[in-house]
């Protein structure tokens, strides 16, 4: 295990959880504000990669492809909490999951009926196509570093929305206490509708991004969804800064994990047993991080305060 | 068996606000200890320390020889402290008797008995039976507990506290909602508990309080003011200003 | 009284099948009833102690690839076989349990979900055992050395009788001393701790039971299919499970049958058969039955309002 190796998978753990980070913002939010446990914000994110594709090839441009598929995540969203979450609000958490669920099926198959079950691909832009030396023997994807770059960028901009603005402001007052926002005068209806909306297209947009690197395909959506959950589990429900460092701390286990687990057990167990060992423990890791986490601190790392 | 309740320099704070500021309080064997005080003075969360629920910054909770300080809610029940809750908190699915018999259940220690148990089941719905007769509802065992009126609740819920043969009685609360004749009944009933536990009665309704306790405290801002015989604490003039005056003006007020 | 009529109905109806219906139904329906164990196991600690838990395909995963891999190492004895793989399954239902029974409410819904797929990744990485692609059986398990289960009448009355047993445990554990502690604690866990009991260790013993439970109906699959696969602990099968049980227990209160309490147990099986039965029509129709499904999901909740609002 070379420098050159550990710090390529470092990077691309750090990639997986500012991904895990957008959708997962959005789903602790949509929890913590509304108190509605979303499954379907998975297939949010696996939209994004799809409209991303019909974007792009309809304009034939990555840049104006973006912010049209994003506009139109964001349409999807509004349709979504319209029909199916706004009824949901206040209800048993069961009644949620099993109407979510429900979405996720439709979509999914929808998925499959308008753009068919194989996967698709979005060409990378030209811009950030290619690679750059970061050090001697260590060549990195532009395109990668860039949406590391972009991941951290949102986070910095939620951070500040959320703490800092008069919108931000309502939201952490109507998590707590909906009534007596509400009794201020405020449209709480509308603020949920805004709030989950705008999770729905930072999904989108981790989906749309993650396009070019991943194939797209239906599906994709469920295995982030439940590592978002994982993540907001493991950083307390309805905190950001919770699921900025747990999204982090679990994109680089799972991707360390995966790259390197055999070979350490290699050092300790005979090789045919590593090979066996290794890839199971590896897709274990962040799981057994949750269940320590959660042993210690039923409430995750950063607690809403109750 | 009576035992002796012995709290000492309780406090809880809630970020700057001190809801529970140093009280010494002690509820001995066969009293009712009044506590009163004005909406806001933190009746409930000492109650709720008391119980378990909530975990004091500083101070001890003793019941006679045992430190509950750090026991968990179940724990202390198991010790002998039971309580009513103020907002009626019963199980709305079950009847009335089987309310009563999962308390009993509870005063019984864990059972992990996975298939029925027709011979323990048939004792603890006779003693259910004797219990209910002793609340006063007698008769309506096979009620759901949910469609009980206010006042019955209450009773049931006293004799979900009472299956425990408690040695302290916590009662948050217990005339709230009730109507005057329900309401007397159960001062009635509160009088004819002393002899089997101290009880710790959180009270508005000043009639009563005078009616039943043998010591009241006054609690105001998370401290207790003034602590004694009922005609010492009503001629207390600290008192009088910072409570009675208003209190005794609207009668029994919730 | 009506829930037992429902559950008495139930189940001579599913005895009556193999003498009317050919191989394909009988197999169909004998599936269902598998699903039906599995769906009992988990209304017992679903309905029965409010626990919603959102991994329990894995627990019948865990259970079917107890019989694979006990095959595929040369124990095809069902009597050895299936208490192994109830075992299997009861104790990590045991071990993730006594971690997520530690958390409430939607933390509990996520964290079985979670338990459930890290379940999922190591049966796909068991590459001794087909990993990704799963494992074929070499065949049906014997019965004491008796080819049995290889008849599917005989596999029908025999996953039925379990069924019938199974259900019958159920609800007598629910109507015992043991149950009353489950279900109060479901409705007022605070006064049940006020009453000196906590809650955690009946619901563990339950957890556990239930995992036992579903593990055997996974045992019972496995040789249905005659092949086990990471497909079966998916976390899409385990919300299929608890739109069986709900959509049971909404069809069951419609027949008059009281929702809570031992009486819903035969809404879980009614369920099961329902789903199975509607996904197979659905399925007939077209290839694309979820467009169908997925929506029906959303109307049964919007419309149904099973548990009404929370308070």
């Amino acid at each position: 295990m070379s420098t050159t190796l550990l710090l390529v998978q470092v990077l691309n753990g750090l990639q997986l959880g500012v991904l895990l980070f957008l959708v997962a913002a959005g789903l602790t939010l949509v929890f913590g504000v509304m108190d509605v446990i979303n499954l379907a914000h998975g297939v949010q994110y696996m939209l994004g990669a799809y409209l991303m594709v019909t974007a792009t090839a309809l304009t034939g441009s990555f840049w104006l492809g973006l912010p049209l598929a994003l506009v139109a995540a964001l349409v999807l969203g509004l349709v979504l909490e319209r029909l199916v979450i706004r009824p949901l609000y206040g209800r048993d958490h069961l009644e949620q999951v099993l109407a979510t669920f429900g979405v996720i099926l439709f979509v999914n198959e929808g998925v499959k009926m308008v753009w068919g079950a194989a996967p698709l691909a979005i060409p990378m832009p030209d811009a950030l196509s290619g690679s750059i030396r970061l050090m001697d023997g260590l060549n990195y994807t532009v395109y990668r570093l860039a949406l590391l770059g972009a991941g951290l960028l949102v986070a910095g901009g939620l951070y500040l929305l959320v703490t800092r603005t008069r919108s931000g402001m309502l939201l952490r007052a109507g998590a707590s206490n909906a009534p007596m926002v509400s009794a201020l005068g405020v449209d709480i209806g509308a603020l949920f509708a805004k709030v989950f909306a705008f999770g729905a297209m930072l999904a989108a947009f981790a989906g749309a991004m993650a396009g070019p690197i991943l194939s797209v395909e239906p599906g994709m959506g469920d295995g982030l969804l439940i590592l978002a959950f994982v993540v907001i589990v493991i950083g307390g429900i309805g905190s950001i800064r919770g699921a900025f460092v747990a999204a982090l701390l679990v994109g680089l286990i799972d991707t360390l994990g995966r790259s390197f687990l055999t070979d350490l057990l290699k050092l300790v167990l005979p090789p045919s047993d590593a090979t066996q060992v290794g890839p199971a423990l590896a897709s274990m890791s962040v799981y057994l991080l949750m269940a320590c986490v959660l042993f210690f601190r039923p409430r995750g790392l950063f607690p809403a305060p109750a | 068996m009576s035992a002796r309740l012995d709290v000492r320099g309780l406090r809880k704070s809630y970020g700057a606000l001190a809801v529970t500021d140093g009280v010494d309080l002690t509820v001995e064997a066969g009293e009712i200890h009044a506590l009163i005080g004005p909406n806001g003075a933190g009746k409930t969360t000492l109650i709720s320390l008391i119980a378990g629920e909530v975990r004091p910054d500083a101070g001890t909770i003793l019941l006679g020889e045992a430190d509950l300080t750090a026991a968990p809610v179940h724990r202390r029940a198991r010790a002998g402290l039971a309580r009513s809750f103020q907002i009626t908190s019963t199980i709305p699915a079950f009847s009335v008797r089987e309310n009563v018999v999962l308390a009993l259940q509870g005063a019984g220690g864990p059972s992990f008995r996975l298939w029925p148990a027709p011979r323990a089941e048939r004792a603890r719905a006779e003693r259910a039976r004797a219990l209910l007769a002793r609340v006063g509802l007698e008769g309506r065992g096979d009620h759901p507990a949910a469609a009980l009126s206010h006042g019955e609740k209450r009773a049931l819920e006293l004799a979900m506290a009472l299956a425990a043969e408690p040695r302290i009685l916590l009662l948050d609360e217990p005339m709230a909602g009730t109507g005057p004749e329900e309401g007397r009944a159960m001062v009635d009933l509160i009088a004819s508990l002393k002899a089997a536990c101290g009880i710790l009665l959180v009270e508005h309704d000043m009639d009563a309080v005078f009616r039943l306790a043998d010591r009241v405290s006054v609690l105001v801002a998370g401290r207790i003011i003034a602590s004694g015989t009922p005609e010492q604490v009503r001629a207390d003039p600290a008192v009088r200003a910072a409570y009675l005056g208003d209190e005794t003006a609207t009668g029994a007020a919730p | 009284m009506r829930a037992l009529a429902l559950l008495l109905a139930l189940f001579a109806a599913l005895a009556v099948v193999p003498l009317a219906a050919d191989t394909y139904v009988v197999a169909l329906v004998t599936r269902a009833m598998i699903f039906a164990l599995a769906a009992v196991s988990l209304d017992f600690i679903l309905g029965g102690a409010g626990l919603v838990s959102f991994g329990h395909a894995a627990l019948m995963g865990i259970g079917a690839y107890g019989v694979g891999i006990l095959m595929e190492e040369g124990t095809r004895e069902a009597l050895i076989a299936f208490p192994a793989a109830m075992a299997a399954a009861g104790l990590f239902a045991l071990v993730t349990g006594a971690v997520s029974l530690k958390t409430r409410g939607v933390y509990f819904i996520m964290i079985t979900l979670a338990f459930g797929q890290m379940a999922f990744f190591v049966a796909q990485s068991l590459s001794a055992y087909g990993g990704d692609d799963g494992l074929s059986l070499a065949a049906r398990s014997t019965v004491a050395g008796q080819r049995w289960l290889k008849s599917p009448v005989t596999f029908h009355y025999a996953t039925l009788g379990l069924l019938i047993l199974i259900t019958a445990l159920c609800a007598l554990i629910l109507a015992s001393p043991f149950g009353r502690v489950l279900r109060a604690a479901k409705e007022n866990e605070r006064r049940v701790r006020a009453l000196g009991i906590d809650p955690y260790p009946y619901r563990l013993v339950a957890y556990g039971l239930a995992g036992a439970f579903a593990g055997l109906s996974g045992a019972l699959l496995a040789n249905l299919t005659e092949f086990v696969s990471p497909a079966f602990l998916s976390w899409h099968r385990s919300g299929e499970l608890i739109v069986m049980v709900v959509a049971g227990a909404m069809a069951a209160s419609a027949l008059g049958v009281r929702a809570g309490g031992a009486g819903r147990l035969g809404g879980a099986v009614l369920g099961a058969v329902g789903v199975i039965l509607v996904e197979e029509g659905l399925a007939h129709l077209t290839e694309h039955w979820r467009i169908v499904f997925g929506p029906l999901l959303v109307l049964l909740v919007l419309l149904g309002g099973w548990r009404g609002r929370r308070a």
